[in-house]
């Protein structure tokens, strides 16, 4: 399998940093050359470009703060850069409770409940039948199982393009096209490559001595994945959670494509309230709009930290 | 790997290891009905005159040949040929320079990554949205540098047709950049401390062991990086739309939008299947020389 040992080198890489680090700190102790100036040439130069680079990655969040913050009249006037002369939250209330979508004026807050109504079952549902699928794969492989996974995972390097219509199709025969259901399916299965590779990964690196010692106790399939296996997993259950919560939350193709426009995500709304021809530009209440979008996976990203490193290191197998 | 076939002493072939065998079936289903099914759906329907709903009415290469005579898909994978290009050597470029000025064993070393990868944790409409404010004429960057006294300044990508594409390139490097200098650094530490130290000990300039010793030694995270970066350009889509929706004119056009408007919007499913299938070609011309040299041959590592 090309991804799982793609995977694998990320993982590995990533995860023991701290410790080669370490280990190279020590090894660089009193035995390497004399400790540098702090203030040495090199030093300016490394330090100098990566806080150069870190503020131009910041810029945007900045920027966007900022604006969101002004009155429509101090944007006219001053520069994007400056700070507001005065702070308005105003801009906030408005993206939240009455920015308009043609003929709609009740804000982001119903793309937000969309979000999360599209999201959680999203999330539990893909994971629960990735892992069962993983675990599956690791510990009770059937004749053929290898050929469907394969199949699995070359397809997640199809564009979705491809294969949008034929869900369309099946959808509107079982009557699920544009409603919330019907995209919680398709999360689920877009999801499923890379949600089985990682738990089948996890799976088959645990002892194998627990799944015979409990084969010999008697326990089955179900026993074993919820008596053994789901407690021991929780690390990568959560790595999962972190990959499907950004990813599904941050989905604007399958939202636009599947769901009728009462229940479009956030992005989709997001996208509309700003892009939207009619009407005077408010460029505070896009900015404020464009924020409370992003506060979701920003808000997961700052709180899990290495894990989401983790997460991305697998779900950029997805490409 | 942990999994062998077990128990093959019992009899009944069909119902053994049942349990896992029901637990499978989505993933069957999946892999066999949606992927596999889906994509032979499309191909074969790609051969079609459908329209409005898909029907089986064969026209052989006709959707294809209105497909590259017309100018809107013609500036999609022009404009795709050069957002690719760019964006996999610039991500490639500045990815690896990053990771390896990471790599001198700075300190706040968590808090610079944690601040080049943020922008990963965005949606593409988000990067798409801020950028379009960044760049925007009348107030953004072109503006502040007016007011600073050089009235001439020019920097409005996204309104100007001939280069609306490097908006979207920098929009699309601030967004990735990120991640792909977390591969690079990975790959960076995987390498051996002694290889370093040899190299020291022979005096070789830095840059020196980096370009001749060290990304040679990176091949495999160069070439799993290449491909993660690509088959995402193939799919570029939210950015666009949310930065340009494709203008001016068409700008910016790029092949996945194009799928999407003439399936949904256009009505001319035939068209947005025979785009959909040159997608597919595309990914599979990335892919599959990949997959060959990695693993091809023989299964080494089954």
């Amino acid at each position: 399998m090309p991804e799982i040992a793609a995977f694998n080198a990320i993982a590995a890489g990533i995860e023991p940093e701290a410790e080669k680090v370490q280990a190279r700190a020590t090894l660089a102790g009193p035995r390497g050359r004399k400790p540098r100036r702090a203030l040495s040439g090199r030093n300016i130069m490394v330090y100098g470009t990566l806080i150069v680079v870190a503020l131009y990655y910041l810029l945007p969040l900045y920027v966007m703060v900022m604006t969101s913050l002004k009155g429509m009249p101090e944007i006219r006037l001053g520069n994007i850069f400056a700070p507001p002369l005065e702070i308005t939250f105003e801009p906030w209330v408005k993206a939240w409770s009455s920015a308009c979508t043609g003929l709609n004026c009740d804000g982001l807050s119903r793309g937000f409940w969309n979000s999360v109504r599209i999201t959680v079952p999203s999330t539990l549902v893909s994971i629960a039948i990735a892992s069962i699928n993983g675990y599956a794969l690791a510990n009770w492989r059937f004749k053929g199982a290898d050929l469907f996974f394969t199949i699995l995972i070359v397809g997640a390097f199809i564009p979705y393009q491809v294969m949008i219509y034929p869900i369309v199709i099946v959808l509107r025969e079982i009557g699920l096209y544009g409603s919330l259901t019907g995209l919680i399916i398709v999360h689920t299965i877009f999801g499923m490559p890379i949600l089985t590779l990682l738990f089948r990964n996890y799976f088959a690196g645990l002892p194998e001595e627990l799944f015979k010692a409990a084969r010999v106790d008697g326990a089955g399939f179900w026993t074993i994945y919820f008596r053994i296996m789901l407690p021991m997993s929780m690390p990568i259950f959560v790595v999962a959670m972190i990959l499907q919560v950004t990813g599904i939350w941050n989905d604007f193709l399958f939202g636009v494509v599947f769901t009728r426009p009462e229940y479009y995500p956030m992005t989709v709304q997001l996208n509309n309230i700003v892009n939207s021809v009619q009407g005077v530009k408010e460029y505070n209440v896009n900015m404020a709009a464009t924020i409370l979008t992003g506060a979701v996976p920003l808000f997961v990203y700052f709180v899990s930290g290495r894990l989401f490193v983790r997460g991305i290191a697998a779900g950029a197998v997805k490409g | 790997m942990a999994g062998h076939t077990r128990g093959s002493g019992r009899p009944n072939q069909w119902l053994r290891n049942l349990n896992a065998k029901l637990a499978s079936i989505p993933m069957i289903l999946t892999a066999v009905v949606i992927f596999l099914g889906g994509t032979i759906w499309t191909v074969v329907y790609s051969f079609t005159n459908s329209k409005l709903l898909p029907r089986l009415s064969f026209v052989g290469l006709d959707q294809y040949e209105r497909l590259w005579a017309a100018p809107r898909w013609l500036m999609s994978v022009q404009n795709l040929a050069i957002y690719g290009l760019l964006s996999l050597i610039f991500s490639l470029a500045i990815g690896f320079l990053l990771a390896a000025l990471m790599d001198q064993k700075i300190r706040f070393e968590n808090t610079f990554r944690t601040i080049m990868l943020y922008p990963f944790a965005l949606s593409f409409i988000v990067t798409g949205l801020v950028w379009q404010w960044l760049l925007n004429p009348e107030y953004g960057i072109q503006s502040v540098v007016r007011s600073l006294g050089w009235t001439s300044f020019a920097f409005d990508p996204l309104y100007n047709a001939n280069i609306v594409i490097y908006g979207i390139l920098i929009a699309a490097l601030w967004q990735g950049t990120g991640l792909v200098m977390c591969l690079m650094l990975a790959g960076l530490r995987g390498i051996d401390e002694d290889i370093w130290k040899a190299a020291r000990v022979d005096g070789i300039p830095m840059w020196k062991t980096y370009v001749f010793v060290i990304i040679p030694m990176m091949r495999g995270v160069f070439i799993t990086t290449l491909v993660i970066i690509a088959s995402g350009i193939v799919k570029v889509y939210d950015l666009v739309v949310a930065q340009t929706s494709g203008g001016p004119g068409i700008a910016s056009e790029v092949p996945a939008k194009y799928v999407y408007d003439y399936m949904f919007q256009a009505q001319n499913l035939g068209q947005g299947f025979a785009a959909s299938t040159m997608m597919l070609i595309t990914v599979a011309i990335i892919i599959v020389p990949w997959a060959y040299l990695e693993f091809g041959g023989g299964r080494k590592r089954a």
